[in-house]
């Protein structure tokens, strides 16, 4: 854990007047983490090494501290995530001593299971190693990193989602969920995936981090790089692809709002350099953070709907 | 009693105003709901550039020419192929005075269950009226919802006020008519804001033409009606999720109980009641999600050790002041969400807080027709969208406090022992507060 340093700022002042609106979505998320602690035999949080599952991460280590997490991590590994990305989620794992399994997208192509997309796209793929990883390991509750500000199809997300045995979301099957009553019953086969976040937006996220000073990879702040311009967004070349006929490759500074497959995870331009500068410029911004950088979410209105029913976060 | 002065007289009152506020928003087809939450986004610029690129083309796409906001928050593929809104949303939205979480409930199908899920969180409820029809049969249903639920706080939209000739007669009539059902309902905090959402009078900007109303716009009230504080003066309910014994030797005799405060300020020292066993004990030590506190309030998530080595586990409740006395019979007004009806003699799960215990309905007494407030038999039982009073006997004691004193405590969800759905929503004690 990085620092647990904000109670002392609590302890001498007036507890009234300190409850900010941090202090009460930790809460919820830490009443939502103790939920799922208490209700399911073989939960798994979900973790890629970006800004939310990071968060996510921090909020569970607080949530049963002096405890050790009740829960291991899973990584859908893509074969195209940025290299700063796995050494950070590396060693925050051999720094907390957490058990990390991963699924691999590679793995799945390379055995023929699973065929690579024409648009070089990794993205979608991820489905099929996900829920295959969640049938073997028999998990029943998923903890993910989603929020509802990302997507209009979110904003619709149950912060306990049941999933059937295919783990299809189908939207008008969902339970209510009134006051803090997190309904996780389930039939064998069928599992909940839990969404800590759900009410946290992108500021929020940037402003906790820099309240419980979390750690991230470097690519999310200010960094020359390689990168082509492709449907009006900075690329990265690699593995997964290169600037072809018509798009050229320069130097430029930039950093990522969000962490994801290098196939379709855009940069932006920025001199954001710090974690307060960085909360600055996502104030300002007009752009909202899948808007800016997801290539996948510009397909169509529902294509965050449509790769939601078929099971993927 | 309805007044656009009332917010304004009692935010002086208000100690404790946090910066996170919970509303929830009804109306009927036509009040212009989709049109008012847009222009709410849009007039405090939370509205993205890109978002709201995708909806010009979309609108575009459909052969509309103006922008149709609808599309902003109809998220799903069917709501957007029928122009309608399934299931209630969550949308986010920041003043430099206050983060805000919307639910914004469909006014269409399903009305009562959805407005009983957005508003079982909600500070405030925003019940929309349009002013040329005043208060109609939905503007009654959906203010006994807000009651039955026991929101803080309402506001009574008086929307189109542009079509109503911007008149202060119209709007003095409307929030007449509404009074008077608010009173019936019991409904306190009440305040009436005249508005156009299509022109943008009163929602974020004050209007250029109803110079007569002096009060707050929706955003203005919004920013500024102090919550949270009620919630704290009461006295302590703890309900116990998770018991934190880690292994090793550093934490050796470490026995924490975490959970989230439903209600009031804890202090170490506090003595303290666990139930439903009974037994009493002393406030050893508090941790704040890893940082030692002398003290904690609600809704803040801790974790607490007791003094006596006493048996606490998931789904006790510990308690300061005169404990709940625990109960295996249950009264409580419901509001039914399944299409499959409640029946007497079904058996059900009964989840309250932390705990879920076995139960079966005993007896249906009656259902509530909210529009008039009558009582009719219900020999069917309760269909979807009823609300009724039922009568539960369960398997094991529960700690239940009345709804209109803790939403928390006072509040259950019956599921099916089958397949674990969702069937009910109930609050414990008469609706409204009366016998």
């Amino acid at each position: 854990m990085t620092t647990l340093a904000h109670g002392a700022l609590l302890a001498g002042a007036d507890m009234y007047r300190d409850i900010c609106h941090l202090d009460a979505l930790e809460s919820e998320s830490a009443h939502i983490l103790r939920e799922v602690a208490g209700q399911f035999e073989h939960p798994v949080l979900l973790f890629s090494g970006g800004k939310d599952s990071l968060v996510m991460l921090h909020l569970a280590l607080k949530s049963f501290w002096p405890a050790p997490l009740p829960f291991a991590l899973l990584h859908v590994d893509t074969g195209h995530n940025f290299p700063e990305v796995m050494a950070h989620r590396d060693q925050v794992v051999a720094e907390h001593g957490l058990r990390l399994l991963v699924a691999s997208v590679q793995e799945y192509i390379d055995s023929g299971q699973l065929r690579e997309r024409r648009d070089g796209t990794r993205n979608p793929l991820q489905t099929l190693p996900l829920t295959d990883a969640l049938r073997d390991g028999g998990f029943d509750a998923v903890l993910g990193g989603g929020r509802r500000d990302e997507d209009k199809a979110r904003a619709k997300e149950r912060v306990f989602s049941l999933r059937d045995e295919f783990s299809q979301w189908d939207p008008r099957r969902q339970r209510p969920e009134l006051w803090s009553l997190y309904n996780g019953r389930h039939a064998p086969g069928e599992h909940v995936r839990v969404f800590p976040l759900s009410n946290w937006t992108e500021l929020d996220v940037w402003q906790y981090i820099e309240r419980e000073q979390i750690g991230l990879p470097g690519i999310y702040f200010a960094h020359e790089r390689d990168v082509f311009l492709r449907s009006g967004m900075w690329f990265t070349p690699g593995a997964w692809g290169r600037a072809r006929d018509g798009e050229t490759v320069q130097r430029r500074l930039v950093r990522y709002r969000t962490v994801g497959d290098m196939s379709c995870t855009g940069a932006i331009d920025s001199a954001a350099a710090t974690v307060a500068e960085v909360i600055a410029e996502v104030t300002a911004s007009r752009m909202s953070e899948r808007g800016a950088t997801r290539a996948d979410d510009r397909l169509s209105d529902a294509a965050m709907e449509d790769r939601k029913r078929e099971g993927y976060f | 009693m309805t007044t656009h002065t009332s917010a304004t007289q009692s935010l002086s009152g208000g100690a404790i105003d946090p910066a996170l506020l919970r509303f929830a928003t009804a109306g009927s087809v036509d009040d212009g709901k989709s049109t008012l939450v847009g222009r709410l986004l849009h007039d405090s610029k939370s509205i993205l550039r890109d978002q709201l690129e995708s909806v010009t083309a979309a609108s575009r796409r459909r052969g509309s020419d103006t922008l149709d906001l609808a599309l902003l928050t109809d998220g799903l593929r069917a709501e957007r192929e029928q122009g309608i809104t399934i299931d209630v949303a969550y949308r986010y939205f920041a003043t430099p005075r206050r983060r805000f979480i919307l639910a914004d409930t469909p006014g269409h199908v399903q009305y009562t269950r959805n407005m009983a899920t957005g508003a079982s969180t909600a500070d405030v409820a925003v019940i929309l009226v349009d002013a040329r029809h005043g208060v109609v049969e939905q503007t009654r249903r959906h203010a006994a919802v807000a009651a039955l639920l026991g929101v803080p706080h309402v506001v009574l939209a008086v929307n189109k006020m542009d079509l109503a000739g911007y008149a202060e007669s119209v709007f003095g009539a409307v929030t007449k008519e509404f009074d008077a059902c608010a009173a019936s309902l019991g409904l306190r905090a009440v305040t009436a804001i005249p508005l156009s959402a299509l022109a943008g009078d009163n929602v974020v900007h004050a209007s250029r033409t109803m110079t007569w109303y002096t009060g707050p716009t929706l955003l203005e009230y919004l920013e500024t009606v102090p919550v949270g504080d009620t919630v704290r003066r009461r006295p302590v309910r703890l309900p116990v999720q998770y018991v934190i014994r880690p292994p090793g030797a550093e934490y050796r005799d470490y026995r924490g109980y975490a959970g989230r405060l439903a209600s009031g300020v804890l202090r170490t020292g506090d003595r303290v009641t666990v139930l439903p066993s009974g037994l009493v004990s002393t406030v050893a030590a508090i941790d704040i999600l890893g940082e030692p506190a002398q003290k904690a309030c609600a809704p803040q998530s801790v974790t607490v050790r007791l003094a006596d080595d006493i048996d606490v586990s998931r789904g006790d409740l510990i308690a300061t002041g005169r404990p709940p006395a625990p109960v295996t019979d249950v009264r409580a007004t419901v509001c039914h969400l399944r299409e499959r009806p409640l029946r007497v003699g079904d058996p059900v799960l009964l989840r309250h807080t932390t705990r879920t215990v076995r139960a079966r309905v005993v007896e249906i007494p009656y259902r509530l027709d909210t529009d008039r407030r009558e009582r009719h038999a219900a020999p069917d039982g309760l269909a979807v969208n009823d609300i009724g009073r039922v009568v539960l006997h369960t398997a094991e004691p529960l700690a239940l406090d009345p709804y209109e004193c803790n939403r928390e405590t006072g509040s259950f969800l019956l599921l099916d022992p089958t397949d674990g759905a969702t069937l009910t929503a109930g609050m414990v004690g008469e609706p409204f507060g009366v016998a």
